[in-house]
């Protein structure tokens, strides 16, 4: 090969080189979500089904509509509260997790990490058993038992969704805080205790600012995929309680008006974005200057 | 009644005995030094002091109070961790003010002993600073002003200086033993580095799989080490098996084709440690044993002379006093007096 080549040759490599990779994203991420937004703008009536044309109506109906603001409030609400209970059960849980013997966390681990093997729908739908109805196994218990004179309510509930919900997603959490665990000295909490802190205090003041990295970024996990759940909501909220992502999907296969199921998934996303983007920069300002 | 005293120390995990009936005793204002190899016992006795660890039996006064009956938050104990173990979400002067915090004392008191410690380990330029931000040599300080401020009873210091560069460490080393000598604090220093321990402490005890092999001042264990485990752990040395000989009222140690006189020891072999630098070459035949150049090393201010005699490999380290050295293959006698030697009776 001629020396002359070479600098030439340096310079279209990188591009080679992540050629394959981009094309791949492109295809099946780029392109899809681009149309997605073109079909958010298109007609649809009920003769002539979809027309492509430019047109607000969708995104006018979405933002004006009180029952889409019902849906997107009931969203966010629910991603909220799964969040803040995943934090709430997860940080403890990570902590014990990080403090066993090593014999036991791999036990332990192994049982938090479990559910995650099994399919979503399949665990979600151990919880209809469990309650759904007169008929769910703890109901129909408590029942016979005389603990309770009518079902617990929990399918078609907002508890209900929570419930499951958190169940899937607190793995997520306390994967996430653990690592951030894993990376703290535990000499400080030595060192904290020597200089006369109570155990509480040292882990609110020493254990969780260290590991607030780990909550920041597993919440944006946890919240992201609450938001955008769709087998557990469609399955516990049913019809009756639709979220965002049930409701786009009624739009697409049951009313067939893919433009206004279009917008809602779209407007999802760029709230979804919006939202991590803006924590993501609040983390990023909070402890810069201590992590890097 | 001593300062600090520690009396039949003992820690067991399972079967294995880490510290095995540990007693010394620290007087007030005294620094002292727990030098011994690694897995010898030395951080798992400071951490009983400290109460991180509980000891299987034994105990531990301070000022004639039971200490290890006391909560580690309230031993009132300053520690300085290998790991420096700074809090890396608060800057130095929130780090050294944490413990103040804790006393409660006043924020305008704490403002001051905060700046005058920082002050005092020549950072109170960093105060703002975060430890990440900061290098190995400054982290130390931090962690050396945290735990001076709240002004402790013993300064325990767990191998504070092993992750520093040569150069820093001799530095902080110095730096360490003025600011214990301005404030006076009883301080306890956890080494391997026997250098560190000779140079900074009062006293050292040297320790060696759970025991203390010999407890004294840095110059006399160098010169008198009680045992040959002593002499070998601080600084080089010669070993040789000697012959014993006696010849009417005196006894003399027969090494190589010279013989030395020493006291009586009831034994018939004796081992013997000397010095390098106790070594010279001489002429005469009295004390001192023939040999061969087999190497010779300069090391700037001294020369370093591996020379081969019937008792095996002896190293001669001289001066580099600017005359002439002995050449390599130089018919030699090695020499020293009978009282730069540490004879110990050898079982037979």
């Amino acid at each position: 090969m001629s020396a002359l080549a070479a600098p030439h040759r340096r310079q279209f490599t990188p591009w080679l080189l992540s050629g394959p990779a981009v094309l791949l994203f492109v295809g099946v991420m780029v392109v899809p979500i681009a149309m997605t937004v073109l079909l958010s703008f298109h007609d649809f009536s009920m003769s002539k089904g979809i027309q492509p044309v430019f047109i607000l109506r969708n995104w006018h109906e979405v933002l004006t509509d009180g029952y889409f603001h019902e849906m997107f409030l009931r969203t966010l609400r629910i991603s909220v509260i799964v969040t803040v209970a995943c934090i709430a059960l997860g940080l403890p849980e990570a902590y014990i997790l990080n403090r066993m013997a090593p014999r036991w966390r791999s036990l332990f681990l192994l049982v938090i990490l479990g559910p995650l093997l099994i399919s979503v729908v399949a665990r979600t739908l151990g919880w209809a058993l469990l309650f759904g109805g007169e008929t769910g196994l703890i109901n129909k218990t408590l029942l016979r038992l005389g603990v309770i004179d009518s079902p617990v309510p929990f399918m078609f509930t907002e508890t209900g969704v929570v419930v499951a919900l958190t169940h899937v997603l607190i793995p997520f959490m306390i994967l996430s805080v653990w690592t951030a665990l894993q990376r703290v000295d535990p000499q400080t909490e030595n060192a904290a205790r020597s200089l006369g802190a109570s155990q509480t205090t040292i882990l609110r003041r020493i254990v969780l600012p260290q590991v607030m990295p780990g909550v920041l970024s597993g919440a944006i996990i946890v919240f992201a995929l609450a938001a955008s759940a769709f087998a557990t909501p469609a399955i516990i909220g049913g019809r009756r309680l639709k979220v965002a992502a049930t409701l786009a999907y009624d739009e697409f296969l049951n009313t067939l008006n893919w433009p206004l199921g279009a917008a809602v998934a779209v407007l999802l996303l760029v709230g979804l974005i919006a939202i991590i983007v803006g924590s993501n920069r609040l983390i990023e300002r909070r402890y810069a200057q201590v992590f890097q | 009644m001593s300062f600090l005293v520690l009396d039949r120390l003992t820690k067991k995990f399972g079967e294995n005995t880490v510290v095995d009936a540990l007693s010394f005793s620290v007087e007030k204002g005294e620094f002292i030094s727990l030098l011994g190899p690694s897995g010898c016992g030395k951080t798992t006795t400071l951490q009983m002091i400290a109460g991180f660890v509980d000891a299987t039996s034994g105990a531990v006064t301070l000022e004639g109070r039971d200490l290890l009956k006391v909560k580690p938050a309230q031993r009132g104990l300053g520690i300085v961790f290998q790991s420096y173990a700074l809090f890396p979400h608060m800057s130095a002067a929130e780090n050294v003010a944490f413990g103040l915090e804790m006393q409660r004392v006043p924020q305008a008191e704490r403002e001051a002993r905060v700046k005058q410690t920082l002050n005092l380990v020549g950072l109170s330029a960093f105060a703002g600073r975060y430890p990440r931000k900061m290098s190995g040599g400054q982290q130390q300080r931090v962690a050396l002003a945290r735990a001076l401020v709240i002004k402790p009873r013993i300064l325990l210091l767990d191998e504070p200086l092993s992750n520093l560069d040569a150069k820093l460490r001799e530095e902080m080393q110095i730096e360490l033993r003025q600011i214990q000598r301005t404030i006076g604090t009883t301080t306890i220093l956890v080494t391997h580095d026997q250098s560190e321990a000779m140079s900074l402490s009062d006293r050292i005890v040297v320790m060696n799989a759970g025991r203390a092999e010999q407890i004294a001042r840095p110059h006399e264990a160098y010169e008198r080490p009680a045992t040959s485990f002593v002499a070998s752990f601080l600084g080089k040395t010669n070993v040789f098996g000697a012959a014993l000989l006696r010849q009417g009222d005196t006894t003399f140690a027969v090494i190589g084709d010279g013989r030395w006189p020493v006291a009586h020891i009831a034994a018939e072999r004796a081992r013997v440690t000397v010095r390098p630098e106790k070594i010279g070459f001489g002429d005469s035949v009295a004390c001192s044993m023939g040999g061969r150049i087999k190497m010779r090393v300069f090391q700037g201010n001294h020369w370093l002379y591996q020379v081969e005699t019937p008792s095996g490999l002896v190293t001669v380290t001289r001066p580099n006093t600017g005359e002439a050295a002995s050449e390599e293959g130089a018919t030699v006698r090695v020499t020293w007096r009978a009282e730069d030697m540490v004879v110990q009776p050898e079982a037979s």
